[in-house]
């Protein structure tokens, strides 16, 4: 077990659920039994956004047929009942990821909008022109273009620290980049998009904090495969997005440390964000509506907040087991085909596996998988300076969700050994 | 061993012997005019060169490419096509293409378009559309004095 994991007494609640069934949690996502081109469905593109189990459906359809107004508007029954229902996954948000307060948590439209959010408002209302933002060079687009449009318009620096070979953090490298104490956030991947590496969040913090700066983290991979506790991980921000959660797209969320949300300037001004409004002045709501103008995402919140209940009924650790499981057998697979390379070879790593064929370019490769029913991803991930440090044009990505199986995986090795052939 | 049958309406062999073997990917020089695709969404890059007849005709064409089998084969099998065509001829005909790489069909039946026909398999799969009509691009953006083709 990682240190970063949550580590939960041994008979808690959790304990006595029934041991971690996947056929059982494959029947609760209709989408599974879906044919593609005649084939049964093989959906390894979790990553870039997860399926949703029918809970989730079934919040949102429910609220909509059922209890469906506006939030924090009406003084009606339905609209106190959506109230309710909104802010209450704002608690089951802040359990997920063990915040100390409700009102840390902001909700935004996906990980894009939460960095956006901080970039705009601690950025540029914060940060000082001269001091710098320090990302990697693993960061997905939504953690680095930001950032370059704040330095452009703020006349902050960006800086990036180094990777190594393998796909990890060269934590020297890394150090070296905070000595002259001009940096002011950093903004790091919790676990790679591409690599499935996992960043060491808690050193890192321990070296951002000692540099007097703060600590962005990119949950949108992490927080879907393990048990996040963002006080442990000593985070400033943490940052995440539902749809790869098993939720719906459409609902992020930010969490941020409360002295830094109530520093912040207003991101953007509307309705619901505003303590009074005159034409000459108006006044912010307390967080974190102040970060929320205007009718905000309700249904997709509430799909969320049915996503969070699945996967706390299910139990974040034993996904975490079950992945991690899948991910070594899929190295294992995957590295017996000849011609075959796994791009990054992290000591700590997810269920995210990149790789390339000689011969085969990824896109050849993702189509003839998916006419075997097979969904990768395959190009650069959104991830363009990563791939050119890697000296790579696209690579094709298979990832992993609570609902694939060791079968499922077997599956893509032996079509990937077929493709193999077919290119020869 | 399955032979994927059921993609060999994408890759004919053809197809498959142009990318593994393409004919005309090689740096041309000196040349005439000269441009570049890019397709930042999966990383695929294409330089089209072209050298000219002294009636303004292209004499030859060449590629220089990273990417794809489909966008290999095309862009040999458009190297191949347009040689000896006036530029009206080549625009003509890289909008036949991208018509045929869309909906498998073909306004004219030139010899030039009948080469390019075991492409038209590609209109099956939309994610790979632009694949094939890359080189194309980049060849259209030379033809206009260009350096670069323009986002589709």
């Amino acid at each position: 077990m990682n240190a970063e994991t949550k580590i939960r007494p041994p008979f808690d609640a959790a304990r006595e659920r029934a041991p971690f069934d996947v056929a059982r949690i494959r029947e609760d996502f209709p989408i599974l039994s879906q044919m593609v081109h005649g084939k049964q469905l093989v959906f390894l593109d979790s990553a870039a956004s997860a399926q949703k189990p029918r809970a989730v459906i079934a919040a949102m359809t429910s609220a909509m047929e059922t209890q469906y107004a506006n939030v924090h508007r009406g003084l009606h029954w339905m609209s106190e009942r959506t109230s309710d229902a909104y802010e209450g996954v704002r608690d089951k948000v802040a359990a997920l990821i063990n915040a100390p307060s409700r009102a840390e948590i902001v909700f935004t439209r996906n990980t894009t909008e939460s960095i956006n959010l901080v970039a705009h408002s601690y950025g540029r209302g914060i940060l000082k022109p001269g001091q710098a933002v320090l990302i990697t060079a693993m960061e997905h687009h939504a953690n680095i273009v930001p950032w370059q449009m704040l330095r452009d318009a703020h006349g902050v620096e960006l800086r990036v620290a180094p990777i190594t070979d393998a796909g990890e953090l060269d934590m020297e490298g890394f150090a070296k980049c905070l000595e002259d104490g001009r940096v002011g956030l950093v903004a790091v991947t919790h676990m790679s998009n591409v690599l499935g590496t996992y960043l060491p969040i808690q050193r890192i913090a321990a070296l951002t904090h000692a540099a007097g700066a703060q600590l962005l983290v990119d949950g949108s991979q992490a927080v879907v495969h393990r048990a996040v506790d963002v006080q442990a991980l000593g985070a400033d921000f943490y940052v995440f997005t539902g749809h790869k959660l098993y939720g719906p797209t459409g609902i992020g969320v930010l969490w941020a440390r409360r002295a830094l949300l109530d520093a912040m300037p207003p991101f953007m001004g509307g309705g619901d964000m505003i303590g009074s409004v005159s034409f000459e002045r108006s006044t912010w709501a307390e967080v974190p509506h102040k970060f929320e103008a205007g009718t905000p995402a309700i249904l997709e919140a509430i799909g969320l907040g049915a996503a969070i209940d699945y996967v706390n009924a299910v139990g974040m650790d034993a996904i975490s087991a079950h992945e991690s499981a899948l991910t070594d057998h899929a190295i294992a697979k995957l590295s017996e085909i000849d011609g075959l390379t796994i791009i990054g070879r992290a000591q700590d790593r997810g269920g995210v596996i990149s790789f390339t064929m000689d011969g085969a370019h990824a896109h050849d490769v993702a189509t003839l998988l998916d006419r075997n029913g097979i969904a990768v991803r395959a190009g650069q991930h959104c991830a363009e300076p990563l791939m050119r440090r890697l000296g790579l044009s696209s690579t094709a990505r298979a990832s992993f969700g609570i609902y694939t199986t060791p079968e499922e995986i077997d599956f893509l090795a032996a079509t990937l050994v077929r493709v193999r052939s077919f290119f020869q | 061993m399955s032979s994927f049958d059921d993609v060999r309406d994408l890759y004919q062999d053809v197809i498959l012997d142009r990318a593994r073997n393409p004919r005309h990917m090689h740096i041309l020089d000196p040349f005439d005019a000269a441009a570049r695709g890019d397709n930042p969404m999966c990383g695929d890059q294409v330089e089209v060169r072209i050298r000219r007849t002294p009636d303004a005709r292209v004499a030859e064409a060449a590629f220089q490419a990273r990417g794809c089998a489909i966008s290999l084969a095309s862009a040999d099998l458009m190297a191949e096509a347009v040689r000896g065509l006036p530029d009206a001829d080549i625009r003509a005909l890289a909008s036949d293409f991208r018509d045929m790489a869309r909906t498998g069909a073909t306004h004219s039946a030139t010899p030039a378009i009948e080469m390019l026909r075991p492409l038209s398999g590609v209109c099956e799969y939309p994610s790979r559309v632009k694949c094939a009509t890359l080189p194309w691009a980049a060849l259209i953006a030379a033809l206009d004095g260009a350096q670069e083709a323009q986002h589709e």
